[in-house]
């Protein structure tokens, strides 16, 4: 019998190496696996990338990572997001990397490395600084610029319900990059507020199909 | 009236006066700032749809007290509500929805915009800050029509509108039309072309404050909205 489910959260993130790249999904406090964030932060790996779209706030989950100095680099498109202090103190500091794309960038490099492909002309960035040194063709008389897929060792997933095999349904505006950074990772792992028979779920509603999940572990509702 | 004998239109006078020409149907994305004001002064009755960068579309106005979500946020992070009809999708499809045409016109706020209508809004260069594009640059060159909510001048009363931009460009040649706390002004391949002005502004004060030369269209209007505009409940 298939069961994804997890008992802890330290069982979710358990085998996280040094160097991961770690896909870290939600938009400013909305939809973030602030849990398995946690979980990370002891278990303990270190000189971790991390794709988000912000840079974490106050002092915990991402941010906490931050102040511990577990994180070596931050792919983000806006970082002055809340009380983004602990990211503010790293980048001044000079302890971390900051690579800085556009949000839908982000977004369809992840989808890319998903969907099996090797990259993409984008008309988004063309002619700015953002652009110098990447692969430029012009296409119907537009000037595009080449981006390269973007592949998570993990990603950290915030779901609302899931069932045993993963799949996966969320809240609202909570959904944000969660579908597109599960499908965009070796590792899945999600946390959810609830854990419902299998069959349960309406299957048109179903946002995130099992296939792209690996680990499941019930935080409780928040809601 | 101050010295100048104007008074320069407030932000919520700014965001009105960009809601009156979203045209019924619609598709519409706010950015950061002043222009996610707009979404509460489309007149009654008008149906505008608003997206969200963060996978909303259908956005509607701020909560009522009591009725706060805290899965409902806009742009800006900031509480939002959804209207009948609306619906959710992720991120790489509501950058699709940005990228591929599909929005009719983003407002967005901005640093500089140049005559070319070349848009610098997501660095000064301060090394003491990082930088933050979120979806500006998605919107830059994909909504059919930008169009710009800033104040006229900054806060050194310096020009905004430049001959070219200073700070890093989000996209070049994108802006259509300037909503300014003194005027409304057109970007047009002759120029810049003012169309509307606040009562007791003159082309040669607004000339004053920027830099590449300003036309005057002939059936030029005073730029009145109310002088406290009422928002729409949600």
């Amino acid at each position: 019998m298939i069961d994804k489910q997890v008992k802890t959260t330290a069982d979710a993130v358990a085998g996280v190496c040094d160097g991961s790249t770690v896909l870290v999904a939600g938009f400013g406090a909305v939809g973030v696996a602030d849990n398995l964030l946690d979980a990370l932060h002891e278990q303990g790996a270190r000189e971790l990338t991390i794709v988000a779209n912000n840079s974490g706030n106050g002092d915990y989950g991402l941010a906490r990572l931050i102040n511990s100095g577990r994180v070596r680099k931050v792919i983000c498109s806006y970082p002055r997001s809340g009380d983004y202090s602990a990211f503010l103190k790293a980048y001044r500091a000079k302890s971390l990397e900051l690579e800085l794309v556009p949000q839908g960038t982000i977004s369809e490099r992840m989808r890319c490395h998903a969907a099996g492909l090797g990259g993409f002309f984008s008309p988004v960035s063309a002619g700015t600084k953002l652009a110098e040194g990447k692969e430029t063709r012009e296409i119907d008389g537009r000037l595009h610029v080449f981006e390269q897929p973007l592949k998570g060792d993990i990603a950290l997933i915030k779901a609302h319900k899931a069932d045993r095999w993963g799949n996966l349904t969320y809240i609202k505006s909570g959904r944000n990059f969660n579908p597109v950074m599960a499908m965009a990772a070796d590792l899945t792992v999600a946390e959810v507020d609830q854990m419902v028979e299998l069959g349960e779920m309406d299957p048109e509603a179903v946002i995130t199909p099992s296939i792209f999940v690996d680990r499941v572990v019930v935080v409780g509702a928040q809601a | 009236m101050t010295p100048n004998a104007y008074q320069p239109l407030t932000r919520e006078q700014m965001a009105w006066r960009a809601a009156q020409d979203l045209v019924e149907g619609a598709y519409v994305n706010l950015g950061i700032g002043i222009p996610t004001l707009a979404a509460s002064y489309v007149p009654p009755g008008r149906e505008v749809i608003f997206h969200s960068e963060n996978g909303i579309l259908g956005m509607g106005p701020k909560p009522e007290p009591g009725r706060e979500d805290r899965y409902m946020v806009d742009a800006g992070k900031n509480l939002t509500t959804l209207v009948p009809g609306g619906c959710f999708v992720h991120h790489a499809d509501a950058f699709l929805m940005i990228r591929g045409g599909h929005l009719d016109v983003s407002l967005l706020g901005a640093f500089e915009v140049s005559e070319k209508g070349d848009l610098a809004n997501w660095t000064t260069e301060d090394p003491a800050f990082p930088p933050g594009i979120g979806g500006a640059m998605d919107l830059a060159v994909g909504a059919r029509e930008i169009r710009i909510i800033m104040d006229h001048t900054s806060k050194k009363g310096e020009a905004r509108i430049l001959t070219t931009c200073t700070y890093p460009l989000t996209a070049p040649g994108c802006v259509k039309r300037i909503y300014t706390n003194l005027a409304v002004i057109d970007v047009t391949p002759q120029g810049l072309v003012v169309i509307e002005m606040i009562p007791g502004m003159t082309l040669e004060k607004l000339q004053a404050l920027t830099e590449p030369k300003l036309q005057l269209t002939a059936n030029w209007q005073p730029l009145t909205p109310p002088e406290a505009p009422k928002a729409r409940a949600a």
